[in-house]
């Protein structure tokens, strides 16, 4: 377990070092800047911004001030804002935690639900309506589904904020759209999973100390049977992050996928750079979370690989 | 290769066929590509066009005239979903055909090769896997202002073999060591020969399946990016560009997002559905019920 948790530590650190410098000179390489404009700027205020900047440093120096900056987590300040980008990930980060986290809790419970009870009676009409429900969820784009919603449950029912959200109310809407493509996939997975343990010794043998056929699938098949489910939500929540741009433009949610799309067009290149790095480190950590609960619910990978 | 009574490709095709959802399925993809590509030239005999720009008339509901309704010039939006299809369905067979050139390589090599150079090119394939590879598309493309549709193939097709790589080379590992493939290396067939000539055409059923598969999230993908405007530019417009139109005039007029995403929709629930049957047909071992 150790010798795993070092190794994707190592694996995750060096994915960072690659991802810090492939972005760098990626940048270094693009057209145009954060401070190119139509007007011109006089010659002394061009020489301050880049000796701010250290636009002017050779090429080693800029990407080792850069590497250094990003190994003590220090990104530098916004070239667009009156912020550094700590602060921006301090304030608006916790906006999309909070909406992912909304979204992932959603898919989670209400996938399973669906899937296990869809395989707790497979092939009846309450399984075929369960899985075009999943299937539905998986193919209506978040951008056909989100302004939808804002029709009917914000301007239509006026049940929810349509945009903007402050409290829980507003982030009910873009987390039930961010979640649904996830909670049909999961509800799909989780009816497979739990399928394919329903056949197993262990599901026989609890069936046959006369346990409910409730206590078999939601206690004993289920354990075994989320393990796809919980493999799929690691990739999940990455894309779930790419997914939330999306979503928080639409509902206008100023989170950290608003700035960090915003910041790609204004070629603000520390955030930009700090928001990737952030984005890839956060993900490592959760995917090496995602690795230790497998051994937790399943012992039999305890050890393995 | 339909001569043989027993060949795999018409077993499969049997097994597809008896299954009644993926038929449904595959008959209404077909007839969505009937629509995008036929449909604009039926539609010309009624006089519609998806350019011909009306100011006086302006956005009006589906009617008999215009069976989806205009748009704020005019447009009519049946002829304009129609077109729309058209680059959408070409992004993503285009798109999926790079990433399925590039995942097959991946993963045939890394399973022949086997040991370290196998260990190393999965590791990246697992690393890749947990990354938002969209950001490092969105960022190449409006680092380097690309617009043009090849860009746009090549950078979504660049980040959707990860699970093609993983499907080729779990068939490749299981095929390698079988009698067919010993006897091409001992009548001295090149290692590059036997790979993708004798084994990868025999993994080819699972290739399919993933490729299937990986069809409508490449689309999702097409949407995303002419969603923050980066994907198909105008004149040029895709199903995602047309939701992106129509997501900005939800609150006035909704069929101007209904009836591109209604069709959208439909047509990655045939794909996903047809990717099902597709797996059940060619690759038996993975059936789940």
């Amino acid at each position: 377990m150790l010798r795993l948790i070092l190794g994707r530590l190592i694996g995750g650190v060096f994915v960072l070092f690659v991802v810090a410098t492939v972005s760098f000179f990626l940048l270094h390489a693009a057209k145009g800047g954060p401070f190119d404009s139509d007007r011109a700027v006089p010659e002394a205020v061009q020489r301050n911004i880049e000796e701010r900047y250290h636009l002017n440093d050779p090429l080693w120096k800029q990407y080792v001030t850069h590497m250094e900056r990003v190994a003590t987590l220090d990104f530098g300040h916004s070239m667009k804002r009156q912020k550094s980008v700590k602060e921006m990930i301090a304030e608006h980060g916790p906006k999309s935690l909070r909406l992912g986290l909304m979204a992932m809790v959603f898919a989670a419970i209400f996938g399973t639900a669906l899937g296990v009870t869809a395989a707790a009676r497979r092939n009846t009409w309450v399984d075929y309506t369960l899985m075009v429900i999943a299937l539905l969820g998986i193919s209506i784009p978040s951008l056909v589904l989100g302004p939808m919603f804002i029709r009917w449950f914000s301007l239509g029912l006026g049940w929810f904020p349509p945009a903007r959200a402050e409290d829980f109310s507003g982030y009910v809407l873009p987390a039930l759209v961010l979640g649904m493509i996830y909670a049909g996939t999961v509800a799909r997975l989780a009816r497979a999973g739990v399928l394919d343990t329903l056949s197993q010794d262990y599901v026989r043998t609890a069936r046959a100390k006369g346990l409910t056929e409730r206590v078999v699938v939601w206690k004993h098949a289920l354990r075994l049977g989320i393990i796809p489910v919980i493999t799929y939500l690691g990739p999940a929540t990455a894309a779930l992050i790419s997914g939330s741009f999306v979503v928080e433009k639409i509902f206008q949610i100023p989170g950290l996928g608003f700035y960090f799309v915003g910041s790609v067009s204004d070629r603000d290149y520390p955030v930009l750079t700090g928001l990737l790095v952030f984005y890839v480190a956060f993900l490592v950590l959760l995917n090496l979370v995602v690795d230790i609960l497998y051994g937790v619910i399943d012992p039999r990978t305890r050890g393995a690989r | 290769m339909a001569e043989r009574p027993h060949s795999p490709w018409r077993d499969a095709w049997r097994r597809l066929r008896k299954n009644r959802i993926a038929v449904a399925m595959g008959v209404i993809f077909l007839s969505i590509l009937a629509f995008c590509w036929l449909g604009p030239i039926v539609a010309g005999w009624f006089g519609l066009d998806a350019t011909t720009i009306d100011i006086a008339l302006g956005a009006t509901p589906p009617s008999l005239d215009h069976p989806f309704g205009t748009d704020l010039l005019g447009r009519d939006m049946l002829v304009r979903v129609m077109i729309g299809g058209r680059i959408a369905i070409l992004v993503a067979f285009v798109a999926t055909s790079v990433a399925l050139v590039i995942g097959v390589t991946w993963g045939a090599i890394a399973a022949y090769a086997g040991g370290n150079v196998d260990y190393v090119m999965m590791r990246i394939v697992d690393a890749l896997y947990g990354f938002p590879t969209v950001v490092f598309v969105i960022v190449v493309m409006s680092v380097f202002e690309l617009r043009s549709l090849v860009a746009l193939f090549a950078l979504i097709g660049s980040i959707s073999w990860l699970n093609m790589a993983r499907q080729t080379r779990g068939q490749v590992m299981s095929l390698r060591h079988r009698e067919f493939v010993e006897a091409a290396r001992a009548t001295g067939v090149a290692p590059a020969r036997v790979l993708f000539r004798h084994i990868v055409p025999n993994a080819m059923g699972v290739i399919i399946v993933a490729a299937t598969a990986g069809l409508p999230s490449v689309m999702l993908t097409e949407a995303f990016l002419s969603f923050l405007g980066l994907g198909v530019q105008a004149p040029l417009a895709s199903w995602g560009t047309l939701l992106t139109e129509g997501s900005s005039q939800i609150s006035v007029y909704s069929w101007v997002l209904i009836g591109p995403g209604v069709v959208m929709g439909l047509t990655i629930m045939a794909l996903n559905f047809l990717g099902d049957g597709l797996r059940d047909a060619l690759d038996p071992q993975t059936r789940k019920d």
